[in-house]
């Protein structure tokens, strides 16, 4: 490229990266914005007065008295128990999972027996089934089992294996150099050791970048958690936003306190960014190469 | 379940566009280690947890839906059966076609500003930089829970107070209810989608773009091609197994939408943005017609069936032209 081309470009490409985190900026300023100077106050890159009374009083750690007084619903996130459901939630799932599912896509790579390909066919197909039809007789089957509001329920459906966890952790099975295993074939172990001892130990890599895309999907998820666990003892993060939404009057939205809330569930994401980042890009563009 | 919201459901579908690289007896009975009598053993002891799952929660649940389908059951009697009544009904329903026109309108925007914006992504990073950084940068939307998103452009799109009506008022134009005008709802739902799921495509798409030689790029910058003309006549044909496979996931996704609606719009106003999903979910636990909902629910799945396919077959997936 040449002439001015070249800045052009990166005026495009700095511009993307403007509007992929301005959102998040103002959404981080609107919440140290006092609630009762927000309408008169929305203009500037900072607030006039910035405070953290927002974060105090959703995190319940104000009065409702001062938290009304400020324009909130009186509403508070009870953070960090959510916290902690979402971090069973998303952490059972994943590690769970990604094992069970990594000796699958394993044993469909690499082992002989009869069935296997039909088998692996119904696990492809099952990928193309919209989850909402699964999902509402999952419903019912953890309403009967009496697991609403449970660590049970809410994991259940997905503790065991996703289709495309095995499609995936399959495919890349099929890529790994086989000597390794034949070698320790030859010392006369079997497939069950050889998967523990030589195959996981060597495929670390891989696993962890699945397990990345689980646990952001798992974190993410709204829709079923609010479905079989709104209780406050097994709420998560997301549901929680959800219903603190709901809680929030519709003609004057709480919006430095829901900013606030917002800001706090962000900040578990952003610590991914920081401690995986180039894992989380590996994985992604991994699923791009695969295609 | 962990269902990726909106365009970021993207990676739940992705079986379409691989080649299936199975040719399995083939490449298992030429390794003489593995015996004749084949892994059956062991590999019910790889497989039982998964099994159970799948036939737990995806088998058992796809027959239930089936029955349920074909009756009335409002989650609180016993349900009665009632033959095709339920899609005899869908047929006649004009908030189900309503839907899907919706959902249809959506699908087009979606995937439309993702992928353009997308490739100019990916073209703009694959011509300037290699730096994570970026990259990273650049994906961060796509981390941002969905409900947080949509709480988040909820307050940017506010009618009053709104960042971007702001900006509008700054530049003389009038404000806008992006989120509360019947015309502008749904696109403003496709907008605050793409900017969750524009740098996740790019990226897929960026990916695929490092997947072609460079020698491919020497020949046409000695035969005198620009830029431009390279991106289109070379870069994108050569690029369209990945096109295919991000535009079938992507398809796959968007017909998902779902927690957007819920936090911002709830389907309003009047139907505007009463995508299919939605109204499913809506007449499952806003109505309790568990037989109906199941009934739209497998209709999604044939609809999605066919679409996957004919894409598939209109976009040759499986074929690159590097092979």
């Amino acid at each position: 490229m040449s002439g001015i081309g070249r800045p052009l470009a990166w005026a495009c490409l700095l511009l993307a990266i403007v509007i992929s985190l301005f959102p998040l900026y103002w959404m981080l300023r609107t919440a140290i914005t006092p609630g009762r100077e927000l309408a008169g106050d929305t203009a500037g890159l900072l607030p006039r007065n910035p405070t953290l009374f927002n974060f105090q009083r959703v995190l319940g750690l104000a009065s409702r008295e001062e938290a009304r007084a400020a324009g909130g619903s009186g509403a508070d996130l009870d953070f960090f128990l959510y916290l902690r459901n979402s971090v069973v939630y998303t952490g059972l799932v994943t590690g769970v999972q990604t094992l069970l599912c990594a000796m699958a896509g394993y044993a469909f790579a690499r082992l002989r027996f009869r069935g296997r390909d039909l088998l692996f066919g119904l696990f492809v197909a099952a990928l193309m089934v919209p989850p909402i039809f699964t999902l509402l007789p999952n419903f019912v089957l953890v309403k009967e089992l009496g697991w609403l509001d449970t660590y049970q329920g809410l994991v259940a459906p997905s503790l065991l294996m996703t289709p495309f966890a095995v499609f995936f952790l399959r495919q890349f099975f099929l890529g790994v150099p086989r000597e390794v295993e034949q070698a320790a074939l030859i010392d006369g172990a079997g497939k069950w050791i050889i998967f523990w001892r030589v195959v996981l130990p060597m495929t670390k890599g891989p696993l962890l970048t699945l397990a990345l895309t689980t646990a952001v999907w798992t974190w993410n998820d709204y829709l079923w958690p609010l479905l079989v666990a709104p209780g406050e003892e097994t709420r998560v993060l997301t549901a929680a936003l959800g219903i603190f939404l709901k809680q929030s009057p519709n003609t004057a939205p709480d919006w430095t306190g829901l900013m606030a809330g917002s800001a706090l569930s962000v900040v578990p994401v952003l610590l991914l960014v920081v401690f995986f980042g180039r894992r989380l890009v590996d994985s992604i563009q991994f699923s791009g190469m695969k295609g | 379940m962990p269902r990726p919201p909106g365009a970021r459901s993207a990676l739940a579908g992705p079986a379409p566009a691989v080649p299936p690289p199975c040719a399995a007896p083939a490449v298992a009975s030429s390794h003489r280690w593995a015996g004749k009598r084949g892994d059956g053993g062991i590999a019910a002891v790889f497989l039982a947890p998964v099994l159970i799952g799948f036939a737990v929660f995806y088998l058992y649940p796809a027959a239930r839906g089936a029955w349920y389908s074909l009756t009335d059951w409002n989650l609180l009697s016993e349900p009665g059966f009632v033959g095709l009544d339920n899609y005899a009904r869908l047929v006649r329903d004009p908030l189900f076609w309503n839907s899907l026109k919706v959902t249809g309108g959506y699908v087009l925007l979606n995937l439309g500003i993702q992928m353009i914006a997308g490739l100019g992504l990916a073209a703009l990073l694959h011509r300037l930089t290699r730096s994570l950084l970026v990259r990273s940068l650049l994906v961060v939307p796509w981390l941002v829970p969905s409900v947080t998103t949509g709480l988040l452009w909820m307050w940017l799109l506010d009618a009053n107070l709104g960042f971007v009506n702001h900006v509008l008022s700054g530049l003389g134009l009038a404000g806008q209810g992006f989120l509360t005008s019947p015309d502008l709802a749904l696109t403003s739902v496709a907008v605050i989608n793409s900017w969750s799921g524009t740098g996740y495509t790019a990226l897929l798409l960026y990916a695929g773009m490092l997947l072609v030689p460079a020698q491919v790029y020497e020949a046409a910058a000695l035969d005198g091609s620009g830029e431009i003309r390279t991106f289109f006549r070379i870069t994108l044909p050569l690029m369209r197994p990945i096109i295919a496979f991000v535009l079938v996931v992507s398809l796959i996704g968007s017909f998902q939408l779902f927690d957007t609606v819920a936090v911002t719009t709830k389907g309003g106003p009047v139907n505007a943005t009463r995508v299919v999903y939605y109204y499913i979910y809506e007449q499952a636990f806003t109505h309790f017609k568990m037989g109906y909902a199941a009934a739209l629910a497998l209709s999604l799945v044939l609809i999605l069936g066919v679409l996957t396919f004919v894409q598939m077959r209109l976009l040759r997936a499986s074929t690159s032209d590097l092979a």
